[in-house]
């Protein structure tokens, strides 16, 4: 990894030779501060355009106060989030009901871990990163299960039943998915990947469209967003397994 | 040392959990406890280098097997001081069992030898030809062992298929669609005109 090289190179010139452990640390370490810097503002703009597009599909305005054309909206969002009362029902498992949206996050933000940005930027570049990637997001059914369960409420729960019931049927056409696209690269390595990518361009667009297509879908079902937002189901079960959850530990199940 | 580390933290974590799933009063604990035990089992699994394992371990086991436990514990109503009534009853029953799997594991452990020439290590040399050992894996079972392979295929095929014939049942006096029926019928029979009268109805 490029960082990597850079703190040894740079821990050498000031103070001569280092072990390659503490470069490796550094090195990693500013590679996932970096990688989650940029995810989370970038996130914070497609939380804006997302609510923009869908205002204006339904010929409403859109957050429009804060900064010029609404662009401070999801800051100020944050913000409100983060200086809220965490509400904890009284007859939730505590422990498990806070852990929820940690883990979600969590999840959601180490399957970056292995989506190479260029070339030697990646944070770790595994032989397995398709596995890995969708190790990481079959895991994420978890975070909302032990959320609905643990609120101890029965719109949470039965959301987060329907909620897991699509995510774990949806991950079997995204694994077929992948499949067709590691068949195709002979490899696991999401570098590798992207290489043979550059190099065989149309081809490969042209023979996996249908696969696109099909994993756009899978998803959308995955991810429950619209058209596949069954299981929040705003108008009978409020917002499914988030129910329960205020302020910070809300943020939390937004952002992942 | 970061590989120590790692270890220490990742076996640490493992056995701690594996005592808590038998240990945890709340059965869903339990299953929980399990799933952080897999997972600090596929750790494991890629520090002594074998990654393909350690996902594979993750995606069957932690993203299929243990979300069905973990809907069946939730679903069920568990009833905790009716479980831990019988306790005392099966004490002696359940000591035997594990007196009996205790002196097996000593006995293995006791006759265990290595072949000669053999040197243990925590992490295995890679294949040669600077394969990875997932391209490995997969010359084993798609070339040497290719029938034993497919023919485990076919007796997990076969555990499915007894399943579904075991617990499929048509119950009586339950509404079902007939696709059949609603696409073969026809006008004649879904509409009857009738001539109205005024002021009298039908």
């Amino acid at each position: 990894m490029v960082l990597i090289d850079f703190w040894n190179w740079a821990l050498t010139a000031l103070f001569g030779e280092v072990p390659y452990e503490l470069s490796w640390v550094l090195g990693v370490l500013t590679g996932i501060l970096l990688l989650v810097l940029t995810l989370l503002v970038n996130l914070a703009f497609i939380l804006l355009a997302d609510r923009k597009i869908w205002a204006s599909v339904q010929l409403r305005k859109g957050p429009n106060v804060v900064g010029a054309f609404g662009l401070l909206q999801s800051f100020a969002d944050f913000l409100k989030y983060i200086v809220k009362e965490p509400v904890v029902p009284a007859s939730a498992n505590k422990f498990i009901f806070l852990l929820a949206p940690i883990v979600t996050l969590t999840l959601a933000l180490s399957a970056w871990a292995v989506i190479p940005v260029s070339e030697g930027w990646v944070v770790s570049n595994i032989n397995v990163g398709i596995l890995y990637l969708f190790a990481i997001s079959s895991l994420g059914v978890y975070g909302i299960i032990m959320g609905g369960w643990a609120s101890n409420s029965k719109y949470p729960f039965l959301g987060a039943m329907r909620t897991a019931a699509q995510m774990v049927s949806y991950e079997v056409s995204i694994g077929f998915v992948l499949i067709t696209v590691l068949l195709w690269a002979g490899s696991l390595n999401l570098s590798e990947i992207v290489r043979q990518q550059g190099e065989h361009g149309w081809n490969l667009f042209t023979l996996l469209f249908p696969m696109a297509v099909i994993f756009l879908i899978s998803a959308h079902a995955e991810t429950n967003r619209p058209p596949f937002d069954l299981p929040e189901a705003e108008s009978e079960l409020v917002a499914g397994y988030m129910v329960e959850y205020s302020s910070t530990p809300f943020l939390l199940y937004m952002i992942g | 040392m970061l590989q120590a580390l790692a270890f220490y933290l990742f076996s640490g974590v493992l056995v701690i959990s594996a005592i808590m799933v038998i240990a945890a009063r709340n059965p869903v604990h339990s299953v929980l406890f399990l799933i952080l035990a897999f997972f600090n089992a596929a750790g494991l699994f890629v520090l002594m280098g074998a990654e393909f394992l350690a996902m594979i371990l993750v995606v069957v086991y932690v993203g299929a097997v243990a979300v069905l436990f973990l809907f069946v514990v939730m679903m069920l109503d568990i009833d905790f001081t009716e479980l831990r009534e019988g306790f005392l009853e099966y004490l002696p029953f359940g000591a035997v069992i594990a007196g009996v799997l205790l002196a097996e594991l000593i006995v293995v452990l006791l006759a265990w030898n290595f072949a000669a020439g053999t040197t243990v290590t925590a992490r295995p040399e890679l294949p040669p030809g600077g394969i990875s050992n997932t391209e490995a894996l997969g010359r084993v079972l798609y070339t040497d062992y290719f029938f034993v392979f497919q023919l485990s295929g076919l007796v997990l095929l076969l555990a499915m298929i007894g399943a579904i014939v075991l617990t499929l049942r048509h119950r009586e006096g339950v509404r079902r669609q007939s696709v059949a029926r609603q696409v073969g019928r026809t006008r004649e029979e879904a509409v009857e005109l009738k001539k109205v009268k005024p002021g009298q109805g039908i």
